[in-house]
């Protein structure tokens, strides 16, 4: 029965191992994009600016509000037109196809970004505001404020929502095996249909996200333990 | 942008809604029990009842809904046992498949939300209830059960919304909702950014009026917004 999972040319072992490794690189990447949009967006939600709160309340909202799916298809069906247009405007005149790694990035990426920006949003705002004074009363602005004083603190604030985020962002990569990206779902898609044993297949896809969610686990609460060093909680003092 | 394909295919995704609507509200409702059968099993206090749910909460809640969808469409009908048990001729329509999944995740995770609100029920009501000699049975329904569902009403309105969204997956799996049909006019007349609107905005126009539904019950429940 387990000799379907052979690594070698034998058996789907390795090209399974192979997916999950893929699986945890499109999600990695989509996170990192994610929380890349999340300090944008959040930092809109912030400012003065009607304007800019307005473009991150939508984009909160729409991708909140829309199934994964319909925007995966937008990027799978549009993503690459959507380059070429914009090339063309910078002289490109050639054409351009983005691969399916790409696209599944950009899609989950943004599907990530509306979730870390609220979480992101709530850290900055759960610093106390006293903090932003006294930066500012001791001369410190830009990066000197921004980067040394708050950041250490949302980043420690922010850290379990962001583990949230990656568990659903882990989840949402499996949609991308729609545009042919050969993650853990689509490998194990195909090796089911070449063996005509989708029940074992789909149960060792089912061990491998588990392993990985509870790897991350545990990197997530080291983090979390890395990051409250020499923190004192309220309840504790 | 192509205004006239945008009209016409408003009204051939329209006809998805209630396809759309009928898994959601089906599945959410069979939900609900399994959910509520979950989260008691998980305060019990009895190991032989709470180990089983909580690795059933942390099986369905660590895999994609879509792996999850597969398992029971594809996964389950490998063996012959269940092509010729009873329940074959409900697993081997992609409906049905798509609803048991539908139920078995919402199950999971408003087992959590129900579990939440229930913890939050001070001991000291359910003692004196006891105290006013109330069955147990009767503390749970006159009690237990409204301050509940007081607690896990804005909570469950998100999932609510999650189910909507997730509904979207079954149209993999053939069935043509809104998301189906949305995916068969892109894939014809590759004009996914119009298409995208069009259906986006119908899924945010349902996830509109559940939020405004679920505001309307907290505001009758009076239930205070954290702002």
């Amino acid at each position: 029965m387990f000799d379907v999972f052979a690594l070698g040319p034998t058996g789907w072992g390795d090209e399974m191992l192979m997916g999950a490794v893929m699986t945890v690189l499109v999600s990695s990447s989509s996170l990192l994009l994610g929380i890349t949009l999340g300090i944008v967006f959040a930092a809109c939600k912030l400012s003065n600016f009607f304007i800019l709160r307005a473009i991150a309340e939508v984009y909160t909202t729409i991708i909140r509000g829309i199934p994964e799916l319909l925007v995966i298809y937008l990027l799978f069906f549009g993503g690459s037109s959507a380059v070429m247009y914009l090339a063309k405007i910078f002289g490109y005149m050639g054409y351009i196809e983005l691969n399916a790694f790409t696209i599944g990035t950009i899609a989950v990426g943004a599907i990530s970004g509306a979730y870390s920006t609220e979480v992101i949003r709530g850290a900055v705002n759960s610093v106390p505001k006293g903090q932003f004074e006294v930066g500012k009363t001791l001369g410190l602005s830009g990066y000197s404020l921004y980067g040394k004083i708050i950041f250490p603190q949302v980043a420690r604030i922010a850290l379990p929502g962001i583990g949230n985020v990656w568990q659903i962002t882990l989840k949402d990569t499996a949609l991308i095996s729609v545009t042919g990206l050969v993650e853990i779902m689509r490998q194990s898609r195909i090796a089911a249909g070449s063996t005509h044993e989708p029940f074992i297949f789909y149960t060792a896809a089912i061990i491998l996200y588990l392993l990985i969610t509870r790897l991350s686990n545990i990197f997530f609460d080291s983090a979390e333990k890395k990051y409250s060093k020499g923190y004192v909680s309220k309840e504790a003092l | 942008m192509r205004f006239e394909l945008m009209y016409e295919s408003f009204f051939k995704i329209v006809e998805g809604i209630p396809l759309t609507l009928q898994v959601v509200s089906i599945s959410t409702i069979l939900g609900i029990f399994l959910a509520v059968a979950v989260a008691l099993m998980r305060i019990s206090g009895n190991r032989l009842m709470s180990l089983p749910a909580y690795y059933f909460v942390y099986l369905i809640r660590g895999t994609p809904l879509l792996l999850q969808l597969y398992f029971v469409y594809y996964g389950l009908s490998q063996f012959e046992a269940i092509r010729e048990s009873i329940l074959w001729p409900i697993l081997k329509e992609p409906y049905w498949c798509g609803i048991i999944t539908l139920t078995i995740s919402t199950g999971a995770y408003s087992s959590e939300i129900i579990r939440g609100g229930i913890l939050s029920v001070s001991k000291n009501y359910i003692e004196a209830s006891g105290a006013l000699g109330l069955s147990q049975i009767k503390t749970f329904m006159l009690i237990t059960l409204p301050i509940t569902v007081r607690q896990a009403l804005p909570a469950y309105g998100n999932e609510l919304i999650l189910m909507v969204k997730a509904s979207s997956l079954i149209s993999i799996v053939t069935l043509m909702e809104i998301t189906g049909i949305a995916r068969t006019i892109i894939s014809k007349t590759y004009a996914p950014v119009e298409i995208f609107l069009v259906a986006g905005s119908i899924y945010l126009v349902i996830n509109f009026i559940i939020v405004m539904f679920v505001n309307l019950a907290e505001r009758r429940l009076g239930i205070e917004k954290a702002t």
